[in-house]
């Protein structure tokens, strides 16, 4: 499968690890992910009032561009295209539903951007973990050269993958795809309550404390249930519960740091694939000292 | 006191409008055009800042190397029958019959204080600078407002993930002309981020070249330093003599 990828800023920043990890374990997987020329913000902060459309010609632009890479052969997946980052393919994905939904939105933002193709309105924005989802985790477990035998996470999902429904890729209330695919990995999953909790988002830049309160209940959480690492897809996520731990750790000097994974991380490491691909030295907790005492490393 | 008439009579010839001595009984052909509103007949094919002068405008500023080099001589138009509101610079177009011109002499701007030599390579350093750049909707406009063709949107993008060896490239042929600017919806200096963005790759993105090296070697072991001695002592005469008689590449 030859499918074209939207990266979105983070990824190529606090997030390389994701993008680095994901890339090498979807390839192992057969999915080659083909990253979207000239790509755009994703608009991330979109308007969800009626009559703001500016704000989804980002989204829209993106989505156009895949359209072309459908038309030039450059991909195998006529009108698909893959995100990493939860924000993005949640704005996406929300864009995307708008303008295939209401034509009048799409005459109107095809009439503003004034280009020699017109968006069509028919691309689907999938996230990674929902293309593996539908191969089947069997395909998964076929590749694991290095069970994660022992390793206990506590998979996390916050908000941007769940919600709103009809756009999440899995029960907002009960999802499962993090444990399903973790378990296909050969890891302990355990259940946290707070799995669903709010991050804090982007109180991170103007309220660290805040964001330092939600991480440790989410955290402390998840070690209670017997979680040794976290997992998240999202690299705002991952910032607030990890590189946030040193808040947590000033204003609660009891607190036991803990690894936060990539869900792509994981699959690259049980895949067998080197450090590089890992790039576990991203991560702000070094998780390898766990893993070596996992003999994983 | 000579020598200065001779410059200024250089400049007044350089400045002088190509329809000057031609008698209007000769022209042929003659286009209408507004300027700011009022209309105007002028010869066809003069550019805009021809134009201008033919009508009688002097340029007291918004003129500058006539070349399409110095992004001084920003226009926005719009032409007989289309909506769009286009962007030039006044020396490199054309004027054509029913055009609405005006020139925008400057655009309000203030350039970060910064100095790249203590500014971090770092992704985040742009958006410190220009936290606006943030509110880019990717409408494309400034790449449709720019004179020069550039991908400037792209560019700001670029900005955005931190791609200083991209946002360098694509903003390297920008002349300055702020017309990017005065249409971008979120406020962006784009010009003043292409900017930073270069001297930020300059500095560290860049190898630094091999030549550039050698030859910084080759002027600090002194072997210009006769020759600039020479020129410093020369008088007027001598130097204007050297000017004429100068080696130079072909026109």
């Amino acid at each position: 499968m030859k499918i074209p990828y939207y990266p979105g800023c983070s990824l190529k920043t606090t997030g390389k690890n994701l993008e680095v990890s994901a890339i090498a374990a979807a390839k192992t997987l057969g999915i080659e992910m083909v990253e979207i020329p000239k790509w755009n913000c994703c608009g991330t902060v979109f308007s969800l009032t009626e009559d703001d459309l500016m704000h989804h010609v980002a989204p829209v632009r993106n989505l156009l561009r895949v359209q072309e890479m459908s038309g030039n052969g450059s991909v195998d997946t006529p009108n698909k295209m893959v995100t990493l980052c939860s924000m993005c393919f949640n704005t996406m994905k929300s864009a995307a539903g708008r303008v295939s939904r209401n034509a009048e939105d799409l005459v109107k933002i095809n009439s503003f951007m004034n280009l020699e193709e017109d968006y069509k309105g028919k691309v689907q924005v999938l996230h990674l973990l929902e293309i593996i989802r539908d191969m089947g985790f069997d395909k998964v477990k076929e590749k694991v050269s290095r069970p994660l035998n022992g390793l206990s996470v506590a998979p996390y999902y916050g908000c941007m993958l769940l919600r709103p429904a009809d756009i999440g890729i899995d029960d907002p209330e009960d999802p499962t795809i993090g444990k399903d695919l973790f378990e296909a990995l050969g890891a302990d999953v355990v259940d946290n309550p707070y799995k669903k909790v709010c991050c804090g988002a982007f109180h991170t830049v103007n309220d660290k404390s805040l964001v330092a309160d939600l991480g440790y209940e989410i955290l402390t959480r998840a070690q209670k249930a017997g979680g040794e690492a976290i997992t998240t897809s999202c690299p705002l996520c991952a910032f607030n519960l990890d590189n946030r731990q040193k808040e947590i750790s000033a204003a609660h000097p009891e607190f036991k740091q803990m690894p936060v994974f990539y869900f792509s991380q994981l699959m690259a490491l049980a895949f067998g694939l080197g450090e590089e691909e890992c790039m576990f030295e991203g991560n702000y907790v070094d998780p390898r000292p766990l893993l070596k005492s996992k003999n994983l490393l | 006191m000579e020598d200065k008439k001779d410059i200024m009579q250089i400049i007044a010839d350089a400045n002088k409008s190509v329809t000057t001595g031609i008698d209007s009984a000769d022209i042929e052909h003659w286009v209408q055009i507004h300027i700011m509103g009022r209309a105007y007949k002028v010869p066809a094919g003069l550019t805009i800042m021809q134009a201008m002068e033919y009508a009688g405008y002097k340029f007291i500023t918004s003129a500058g190397c006539r070349a399409g080099f110095c992004g001084a001589c920003a226009t926005m138009y719009r032409k007989k029958g289309e909506y769009q509101l286009q962007t030039a610079m006044a020396c490199q177009t054309r004027v054509e019959d029913g055009m609405y011109l005006v020139q925008i002499p400057f655009a309000p701007a203030q350039e970060a204080k910064y100095d790249v030599t203590k500014e971090s390579y770092a992704a985040s350093t742009l958006l410190e600078h220009y936290p606006e750049i943030a509110r880019c909707v990717a409408c494309n406009t400034c790449t449709k407002a720019c004179p020069q063709d550039l991908e400037v949107m792209d560019y700001i993008q670029d900005a955005l993930r931190g791609d200083y060896a991209s946002a360098a490239e694509r903003s390297f042929d920008c002349i300055m002309c702020g017309l990017c600017a005065i249409r971008c919806p979120a406020e962006i200096t784009q010009f003043n981020v292409g900017m930073l963005a270069r001297r930020m790759y300059g500095r560290c993105g860049m190898a630094e070249p091999e030549q550039a090296k050698k030859q910084l070697a080759v002027i600090a072991e002194g072997k210009y330093e006769e020759d600039f001695k020479r020129l410093l002592a020369a008088d007027l005469a001598e130097l204007q003599q050297r000017y004429a008689e100068r080696e130079r590449e072909a026109d």
